[in-house]
């Protein structure tokens, strides 16, 4: 008894000393080290006489861990001042700069043709694909626009062959025509795509972006074309109200032909769209010609329809305050990254069109 | 088209205003482009100089103390030799706006004289082609008129109205009347059809029945004894109103009839012509001399009008100096005739002549107002220069066939998509000028003579819809159903691989699809030039054959811009041939400079070839094809740096080059003067990559991993310098691909220690079964199993 009341008293006041972690270690190990003084004693519970060993055994077990507890916090209480004794040591300034990244960024053009086919996905079109070189008779004959047509005169045409027979497109229209010679009605399509005319000043680039739209079935009026523009308006432009004017107008390749004004306003030096009383041309549309349905075997009779043609590029100016067309395909890097947009904001329905 | 609301009223009666004219002519599709203040004109005021003296530093320049009907005299420093004391002229006050030159006068010194305005010539004020000295007004006309308005009748704003093709009746104001009449704006007068006329017209005409002659009508009329003149104000007024210039009373009446009729004419000083007038088709090399003072050489058959001598004009298009009509000249023979459109605009591009006529007979005239043009211009001139009027002459080869539709109305709803009243119908038809007889299911429709553009029932809807308002449409909104995917798999595959390109750091840019013939040549490998004939601009002269021709100069003009470390790319199309489809689709992507560059944390590095490699890879893998597939080997076209280039394949069996990448080839560089650390690229081809049938949900095999322990072994070969190392991964891992994990090489080494044209090769396999924990006997077995094959296969030794 004594002698576990001495071990106890003993070794309570040395571990109440400043210890290190080896001299604690070395304490435990005094303790209940193979022959440490704690272990000795359990190794000497069987030689005590049977009425006292109960007692001797309780005895010890609490000695044990008194013992045991107060070096665990001990070196507990140790591990804790060391970690924070490097934690001060390693204090940096979080301020220097991260490690250098590049952001890339998707053209707003690009950024612009997503916008629109995500709206005109979500209405039932899908997106068809022309040759950026096209014949003279997609381009413009089977577009009821032949050869002594003033309208030719409308677009300068970049050729490549003397007999004028290719040409660079000078609008997208030609993938009607393609399209409409490939498959069956009902077409409901849209087709964005470079297009070019030999014209270059402030408002005109020789090459530019289009989107041309098409919707052919048995019964599609004029009341579907300008609920159809109207409802893409206001979804590009993300705006609960527009103004919009239909104004008659001339294609060869529609009849009724129109041209859509938005109305605007110029509020602190930008362009407020859907507000005001000044107007805008933003695109060109109609019902789709008999002499163009003839023309790639669609009966007339039995179908119509209609089709627009956007400016993609102007789209794109207007909705995100780009003042210079040309700037678009200078490839300005600063500009590239001013005007561009993150690779994963990707226009969709869900998500929204833009942030 | 320009007019003035003031000259529409000559045929228009109507109580509305200006801006209401304005809005309803956008509204029947006569857009107005812009509306020009003739107010501006106002501030000229008629002004006496008086008293004129020489600048005292400028011998040419005079000071003029002007009276300009106020109580001060202004001075104006003046160069004209005709500013002497007690003209009369007309004086530009500052912020008046000169017409000839838009140039807006503000005081100013000249030589140390301050100048209160301007004294104007009449060129400037477009009022003749006189610019020698200033105007010289008559003095019993206008001394009474000093700090008076000089232009008088311009209180009505110039109108631009963009006329489209179709449209060639509203070329002439009345046409212009007519339309808005018909849509409520006003009444139609009536026209004038009555002439004075005596005698018979005695010059012959004649038009020979040729194959595609393009006279079908010759009208004429022979005004005798005249005596050309300056026009009078009204007619001068009338044309400087919508800014065109006088020049004689002659020129200025077959002016003014064609703008307000839209009927061309021309006239003839009757007695240059020799022994009648022939129109005939031309014959090959003949020549004339036109208005323009060019001299023409006509190719076969173009229409031209003949005497005796000679071609004297091409008609429809533009007159010849030898018959012109002068100031001395006393017998006029007025042609109004009807060309046809189609040999119009053939002989014009050929000879690239564009006139006011020829604008208007290639859009097609209407052929019945040859005779109202012939009264109207030959009552005009007897009116202005005297002479007798002959009777008119019409000489035909084909008889104008009227164009009849018949018009079911029903047809309007259907494509209109709402209702008018068959009233309505027959209203507006009515005002437009169609004949209509009323059938059981249909109108049948006589088109007016001056509409060629009407054809077909479609045609009528427009003019319809058009008049009745295209603010009548109703809305249906879209139906929300999709019955196709809105992309395929091809443009899936475009929009992913772009947006994962921008997303490894590149910045998309979007550059001409042609461009300059000699970088494309550094580009074009064996293809051939697909030249554009007509460019815009010489170094924009061909259709790009490489994605690089463009980019790498954008590249440059951002190096030039001290911008260093640049990753450019791009994804559209280059070109092979020039037949329609002769392209692919390439994303081209550049990195130039450094990576880390003045970093506190890292050492900065030039970009290098497996910077893009990984850029490349990683895209491609992103976009669903397999790592382990991919084969790469070292044949890159001549652009790239022969030692640091390579291609892509999609397996082993290299159908098609999936993409090239590496570093640009230093004579590239040196070439096109690039200046920069490094440069690197790569193209990837899109159309060489296969499109899987299978949807992403089929693809994914059973998910299957191990829980036993893997283990990791290094080893290290000694091989020859020139084995890929790709090959050297494929033979370890087809060792057993049950217990072969990965193979990674983490050292290269030449150089000490190692024999020439060898290389040692550092990689660690990782060594795990899906069955069971592998012991050290497994692990010995496939250890020596990986050295024996490697040592056998390649003929490296294990490096000890």
């Amino acid at each position: 008894m004594v002698n576990l009341k001495k071990i106890k008293d003993e070794f309570l006041l040395k571990l109440n000393e400043k210890l290190n972690l080896s001299e604690i270690n070395l304490i435990k190990t005094e303790l209940f080290g193979k022959n440490g003084l704690v272990s000795s004693e359990f190794k000497k519970i069987g030689t005590i006489p049977e009425q006292e060993r109960k007692k001797f055994a309780s005895d010890l077990n609490i000695v044990k861990d008194e013992l045991q507890e107060l070096i665990n916090s001990k070196i507990n209480e140790i591990e804790i001042s060391e970690i924070n004794e490097k934690l001060k040591k390693e204090k940096i300034d979080v301020t220097l700069p991260e490690r250098s990244f590049v952001q890339g960024k998707i053209h707003p053009v690009s950024q612009t043709i997503d916008e629109i086919s995500s709206i005109f996905s979500e209405i039932g079109f899908n997106v068809e694909e022309g040759p950026d070189v096209e014949n003279e008779y997609n381009n413009f004959t089977a577009l009821n626009t032949p050869d002594n047509h003033p309208a030719r005169d409308m677009h300068d045409t970049f050729y490549l062959d003397k007999n004028k027979e290719k040409l660079l497109r000078t609008h997208t229209s030609p993938v009607q025509i393609r399209t409409m010679k490939k498959d069956k009605p009902p077409f409901k399509i849209i087709a964005p795509g470079r297009t070019y005319r030999s014209d270059s000043d402030q408002t005109h680039s020789p090459m530019f972006h289009q989107v041309e739209g098409l919707h052919i079935d048995k019964d599609i009026n004029m009341s579907h074309l300008k609920g159809c523009l109207n409802y893409f308006i206001k979804e590009f432009f993300e705006v609960d109200k527009i103004k919009m004017r239909f104004r008659p107008s001339h294609f060869p390749f529609t009849e009724p032909s129109a041209e859509v004004d938005i109305g605007y306003e110029i509020k602190d030096g930008k362009i407020v769209i859907g507000e005001g009383d000044k107007w805008l041309e933003i695109l060109g549309c109609g019902m789709v010609h008999p002499n163009v349905l003839k023309n790639v075997k669609v009966n007339p009779e039995k179908y119509q329809g209609y089709a627009f043609g956007i400016g993609i590029d102007r789209l794109a100016m207007l909705k995100y305050g780009i003042n210079d067309l040309r700037s678009f395909f200078e490839c300005d890097y600063r500009w590239l990254n001013h005007f561009g947009f993150d690779p994963l904001d990707v226009p969709t329905n869900y998500r929204g069109l833009s942030r | 088209m320009k007019i003035t609301f003031d000259w529409l009223k000559d045929h228009l009666q109507t109580k509305n205003s200006e801006n209401q004219l304005i809005e309803k002519l956008t509204d029947i599709g006569l857009e107005v482009e812009s509306i020009e203040n003739t107010s501006d004109l106002d501030k000229f005021v008629v002004a006496k100089i008086h008293k004129s003296e020489k600048h005292p530093n400028a011998d040419r320049l005079k000071v003029c103390n002007v009276d300009i009907g106020e109580k001060k005299m202004i001075k104006v420093v003046c160069g004209a030799s005709n500013a002497n004391e007690g003209l009369l002229t007309i004086y530009a006050p500052p912020g008046a706006i000169i017409p000839k030159n838009k140039m807006k006068i503000v005081i100013t010194q000249i030589r140390g004289i301050t100048s209160q305005g301007m004294l104007c010539s009449e060129s400037e004020l477009n009022l003749s082609d006189e610019s020698d000295g200033i105007c010289e007004l008559k003095q019993n006309q206008y001394k009474n008129k000093i700090g008076k308005k000089y232009f008088t009748k311009n209180t009505s704003n110039l109108i631009d109205l963009s006329i489209t093709p179709n449209r060639s009746d509203c070329l002439g104001v009345r046409g212009i009347a007519r339309d808005l009449s018909a849509a409520g704006f006003g009444k139609l007068k009536n026209k004038i059809n009555k002439i004075r006329s005596k005698g018979k017209q005695r010059v012959s005409i004649k038009i020979l029945k040729e194959k595609n002659q393009g006279c079908t009508i010759f009208g004429s009329c022979l005004v005798t004894n005249v005596q050309n003149t300056e026009s009078p104000k009204w007619l001068k007024d009338k044309l400087i109103s919508i800014g065109q210039k006088p020049i004689s009373a002659i020129v200025d009446i077959t002016n003014y009839v064609m703008l307000d009729l839209n009927r061309p004419l021309h006239a003839y000083d009757a007695d240059k012509i020799k022994k009648g007038i022939v129109v005939r088709n031309s014959k090959k090399g003949e020549r004339f001399k036109a208005l323009d003072n060019k001299e023409y050489v006509l190719e076969e058959g173009m229409c031209v009008i003949s005497d005796n001598m000679g071609v004297l004009g091409l008609g429809g298009i533009i007159g010849g100096t030898r018959s012109g009509t002068e100031l001395n000249t006393k017998n006029i023979l007025i042609e109004s005739a009807y060309f046809e459109p189609r040999s119009i605009r053939k002989t014009s591009k050929l000879l690239s002549i564009d006139t006011d006529a020829k604008f208007r007979f290639e859009r097609g005239i209407d052929p019945i107002s040859i005779e109202d043009g012939l009264i109207k211009s030959a009552n005009l001139i007897k009116d202005i220069c005297g002479g007798e009027i002959s009777k008119i002459d019409i000489q035909k080869t084909k008889r104008y066939k009227e164009k009849n539709i018949n018009f079911e109305t029903k047809l309007f709803e259907k494509i209109a998509g709402f209702k008018i009243s068959n009233k309505k119908i027959l209203d507006i038809l009515n005002n437009l000028g169609f004949k209509i007889k009323v059938n059981k299911n249909f109108l049948n429709l006589k088109v007016p003579t001056w509409r060629p553009d009407i054809e077909q029932p479609i045609d009528v809807v427009e003019e319809l819809v058009r008049i009745y308002g295209y603010n009548k449409i109703e809305k249906i909104d879209p139906i929300k159903i999709r019955s196709k995917p809105t992309l395929n798999k091809t443009q899936r595959l475009f929009h992913f691989l772009q947006r994962s390109i921008a997303s490894k750091g590149y910045q998309e840019a979007i550059t001409w699809s042609f461009t300059d013939s000699k970088v494309n040549d550094l580009f074009k490998s064996n293809m051939k030039d697909i030249e554009i004939i007509n460019p815009i601009s010489s170094d924009l002269n061909v259709l790009r054959n490489s994605i690089f021709s463009n980019l790498i100069m954008y590249l440059n003009k951002n190096l030039d811009r001290g911008i260093k470390d640049l990753s450019l790319f791009e994804i559209g199309p280059v070109f092979h041939g020039s037949n329609p489809g002769d392209q692919e689709t390439v994303v081209g992507g550049l990195r130039s400079g450094k990576v880390s560059r003045l970093s506190w944390v890292e050492k900065d590095r030039n970009v290098d070839v497996f910077d893009i490699k990984k850029d490349v890879i990683q895209t491609l893998i992103e976009a669903g094809y397999s790592k382990s597939k991919i084969f790469i080997d070292d044949q890159a076209p001549n652009y790239y740096h022969p030692g640091k280039s390579g291609r892509i394949f999609l397996s082993k069996e290299k159908d098609k080059v999936a993409a090239y990448f590496g570093e640009i080839h230093p004579n590239v560089l040196k070439k096109i003067d690039i200046k920069t650390e490094a440069l690197i690229g790569f193209e990837i081809f899109v159309d060489n990559l296969k499109k899987t049938k299978r949807s992403l949900k089929d693809q994914k095999k059973t998910y299957r991993v191990s829980d036993f322990q893997k283990s990791e072994r290094d080893f290290a070969f000694i091989i020859d310098r020139n084995f890929k190392s790709q090959e050297l991964i494929e033979i370890i891992s087809n060792i057993d691909k049950e217990l072969i994990g990965g193979v990674n090489i983490f050292d290269i080494y030449e150089g000490e220690n190692i024999p020439n044209d060898m290389k040692s090769i550092a990689l660690n396999v990782t060594i795990q079964s899906m069955s069971k924990t592998l012991n050290e006997r497994d692990l010995e077995k496939i250890n020596k199993l990986i050295i024996d094959t490697v040592e056998n296969k390649t003929g490296a030794k294990i490096r000890s």
